[in-house]
């Protein structure tokens, strides 16, 4: 018989061990559903995880990996604050595309005018953007008490709507031929967020992924403020008792993860994206709530664990093409990743022990 | 006579700690036996062995002649066991009846339920209507509920955890009428309780723990309440210093409080008024669910009371929230120490941090010093005799009474001008109970003002220099402690609720 029994002091090994433990177990899980699809285990891992980095293009793919990892980050380190303080914002999707959209709406309204204060302009409207888009479901919590995990998941089909809306009506490039989608960014120097450095894949927005990494360690870690916001996640009668008011707990942590995903969005619209289509937001606001436990909360290990799901993304791709996988053993895969991650985390707060234990 | 239960050599030890130590004593038929014991000498251990919940590593328990080795509670019932423990198991939505039936295994039809109970309640002098919801009842109504769902099983031995914490002292007086009549008619009764005096009125034996050893068996008659508290403690107790006290302003005024229940069957406070002295100990006793919660709530400023209700040093701070009213000097201890007075999961460094940023320098520009704080959290473990490793230590790894001490001591060295506490001793051992009443005194002494809420009423004659009661949400007139008699008390405290004893 197995039993579980409480450790009096959180493991900090374990804490510590269990990402790692878990991506391993995902490997093992993984090559098994690979193997049922026919598919040599061993080198789908292989693929997934080894080739982006050292395989013959890994060149190519490395670059790839700060244009993925940037958005994931930027929003789990956003999404972190809000889920320390028990408030599920599961609709970064959704403000990530609301953020790009208000960015890219001044951009082409500004078209084709040339300012250094563009591109500053649309990073706050970027922020803006996201921020209003979470402000729905915080409100809505505040004065009637719904649940924002179904309205901010819904907003986010609702956000999918007005962007298709957007990219074949009034963003919709008038030099476009009738194609859906808006003028591209990429070719209107104001408003385009260029490489840094050529070939790196590092862009203004992994700038600000690493800032916010930062800000969101000082925030939580070294503020009052984050201490106050771990307490309301851990012991909401406690946070009261220190003074925590609840209504502006969720106004932060909504707001601080909308602010986050918009700024993401709005990097992606100006940069590696370029242009409003119906097809632009890719599930970077739902993966980074795997890279967010992944990263178990903390900004560091969000960083890590954001580079993790970033060459899962491109190893995915690349299965996909050199293997023939589909596309939904992809995600089944990263899904694992946080079953995994939230199942072996028991070993965090529990020991397991062998044999009869009496209660 | 042969005896009814007889325990030999019995032992379970939990990691770290041997709950029981090759116990052993034995219960007459028709015998109240008290099981005596500070908190954690392993009396609910041995209870739990007997009522099937715990298995023994090892020893011997013998029932009614045969060899008793319960699997579960449920063998133990058929064999003639019942227990009514200090928590309740009732659900508030479902009637008296509802409640019994989902006790039992096999219930019989409610209607032919519902007269059973209303015989043998009224046969004992514990009359219930089983239509009633549980919701609606009282403390003392709901214990009736337990006690009778046990004597439906007609048992030959009723354990008893801790009965009398819920009750005022009338409902006490009804208590053990009945537990008399079961003991005349043969029902063995073990009683647990650290209440000395009521176990001199009620029982004719006494078995005594300490440290998970049996370290004295007695006739409780035959000893004064202090000399078993001492065999109980294993020392001379210490008698708290009650330094005569100067009286200063009044610091704190609450005239007209109301507040709403929290929940569908919680008590709502009606019409608090008090008024309380700098050097003053104000206490405030009744049975816990009448209000004691939300008045402490109501003053740390969790639920702030509308404008013009609670004046600290005649200025208005009814609107303020917690921190506010800590940096004024208003700082309070909740009862409930695991998720709300601290946070369970977090070290005691943060634990400090938790309430002490307002009037200690733990934080520079909001950023908190670990620093400061840790020291602080080390302050409060050496003046408070906090028994752990260190202040890295998660709050939930603690016991009880240490972390009681610790929760206390953190608002009593930020040298508050008024401090409320909520069951400031409630699961704390004797020693540290009176080095906490002590700190009270101390603080008091030195000027502040405190509000002590608790059930213990015999700790709140200790310390307080007037008493008031908390009854259904009502707060009735302070009266000077010195000459107030027990029976006093109980009228204060709303008597027995109107629950009577049935003529028998």
């Amino acid at each position: 018989m197995i039993t579980l029994v409480r450790r009096p002091t959180p493991s900090q090994f374990w804490s510590y061990a269990t990402p790692l433990l878990a991506v391993i177990a995902t490997m093992i899980a993984g090559g098994i559903l690979f193997a049922i699809l026919g598919k040599h285990p061993v080198e789908a891992i292989r693929v997934i995880f080894w080739d982006p980095l050292f395989g013959g293009n890994a060149s190519y793919f490395r670059g790839q990996l700060l244009v993925k990892a940037g958005p994931l980050i930027l929003i789990a380190c956003g999404l972190a604050v809000g889920f320390r303080a028990g408030i599920w914002n599961i609709g970064a999707e959704g403000q990530y595309i609301m953020g790009a959209l208000f960015s890219a709406w001044l951009a082409l309204k500004m078209y084709p005018a040339e300012s250094h204060w563009l591109f500053p302009a649309m990073i706050v409207l970027g922020a803006l953007g996201g921020f209003l888009w979470a402000m729905i479901p915080a409100v809505l919590k505040v004065l009637f008490g719904t649940s924002e995990i179904l309205v901010s998941l819904m907003l986010v089909y609702v956000a999918e709507n007005l962007l298709a809306y957007m990219a074949f009506g009034p963003l919709k490039n008038p030099e476009g031929f009738g194609f859906p989608g808006s003028r591209n960014l990429q070719d209107y120097p104001s408003a385009f967020n260029h490489e840094l450095i050529e070939g790196t894949g590092m862009h203004w927005g992994v700038v600000a992924a690493l800032i916010a990494v930062i800000f969101t360690y000082g925030l939580m870690h070294r503020h009052i403020t984050g201490f106050r916001i771990r307490v309301a996640g851990e012991a909401p009668r406690a946070a009261r008792f220190a003074g925590v008011i609840p209504a502006r707990l969720v106004m932060l942590g909504l707001g601080m993860g909308g602010a986050f995903a918009g700024l993401a969005g709005m990097f992606e619209v100006s940069g590696p994206s370029g242009q409003i289509t119906d097809s632009f937001n890719v599930g970077y606001g739902f993966t980074a709530i795997i890279v967010a436990f992944l990263g178990r909360l903390h900004p560091i290990g969000i960083l890590l664990a954001g580079l993790l799901m970033a060459l899962t993304y491109i190893g995915g791709d690349m299965a996909q093409l050199m293997l023939g996988l589909p596309s939904a053993a992809i995600q089944v895969f990263q899904g694992m990743l946080l079953f995994f991650l939230l199942a072996f985390d028991v070993l965090t707060n529990f020991r397991i022990r062998f044999g009869r234990v009496a209660a | 006579m042969t005896e009814l239960l007889k325990i030999d050599g019995l032992t379970k030890a939990y990691p770290g700690v041997v709950a029981n130590d090759g116990v052993g004593f034995s219960v007459r038929p028709g015998e109240v036996h008290a099981l005596l014991g500070e908190n954690g000498a392993g009396k609910s251990t041995l209870v739990k062995m007997i009522y099937g919940l715990v298995k023994p590593d090892s020893g011997t328990m013998h029932f009614a002649g045969q060899s008793f080795a319960p699997a579960d509670p449920r063998a133990a019932r058929a064999a003639g066991v019942a227990m009514v423990f200090q928590h309740f198991s009732l659900f508030e939505a479902l009637n008296v009846a509802e409640n019994v039936a989902l006790g039992m295994e096999n219930p019989p039809p409610m209607r032919q339920l519902a007269k059973r109970i209303r015989e043998i309640s009224t046969a004992y002098g514990l009359p219930l209507d089983p239509a009633r919801l549980v919701g609606d009842l009282s403390a003392g109504e709901r214990q009736r509920v337990e006690i009778v769902r046990c004597l439906l099983q007609d048992p030959k031995l009723l354990i008893m955890d801790e009965p009398t914490s819920v009750l005022t002292p009338q409902e006490v007086e009804i208590l053990f009428h009945t537990l008399r009549k079961l003991s005349a008619e043969g029902t063995a009764i073990l009683y647990i309780s650290h209440k000395l005096e009521e176990i001199r009125t009620l029982c004719e034996g006494a078995t005594i723990l300490r440290a998970g050893k049996v370290v004295a068996s007695c006739n409780p008659r035959e000893k004064t309440a202090r000399e078993l508290a001492e065999l109980m403690v294993g020392a001379e107790l210490k008698v708290t210093d009650r330094a005569e006290r100067k009286l200063g302003d009044v610091v704190l005024k609450v005239s007209g409080l109301s507040l709403a229940p929290l929940s569908q069957f919680g008590p709502s406070l009606k019409d608090l008024s008090l008024e309380l002295r700098a050097g003053e100990v104000l206490g405030i006793g009744g049975v816990a669910g009448n209000g004691q919660e939300e008045l402490l709530a109501t003053l740390s400023g969790e639920r702030p009371s509308a404008l013009g209700t609670v004046s600290l040093m005649g200025e208005d701070i009814s609107g303020l929230g917690p921190n506010p009213r800590r940096a004024k000097g208003l700082l309070a201890a909740p009862e409930e120490r695991l998720g709300h007075a601290a946070v369970p999961a977090m070290s005691l460094t943060e634990n400090a941090i938790l309430t002490g940023t307002m009037r200690k320098p733990l934080t520079r520009n909001g950023f908190v010093d670990q620093g400061a704080a840790k020291t602080f959290a080390d302050e409060i473990i050496q003046a408070f005799d906090v028994r752990t490793p260190g202040s890295h230590v998660a709050a939930r790894a603690l016991s009880g009474g240490n972390l009681q001490k610790y929760v206390i001591g953190r608002e009593v060295l930020q040298n508050p001008a008024v401090l409320v506490v909520n069951q400031p001793t409630w699961g704390v051992d004797a020693a540290a109970a009176a080095s906490i009443r002590q700190a009270l005194l101390d603080l008091a002494a030195k000027g502040a003002a405190v509000i002590a809420i608790s059930q213990d009423l015999d700790e709140l004659m200790e310390i307080s220099d007037r008493f008031s009661a908390l009854n259904e949400g009502r707060l009735s007139a302070s009266r000077p402690t010195q000459g107030l008699t027990i029976e006093e008390i109980g009228m204060m405290l709303g008597g027995a609720h109107g629950m009577q004893e049935a003529a028998v």
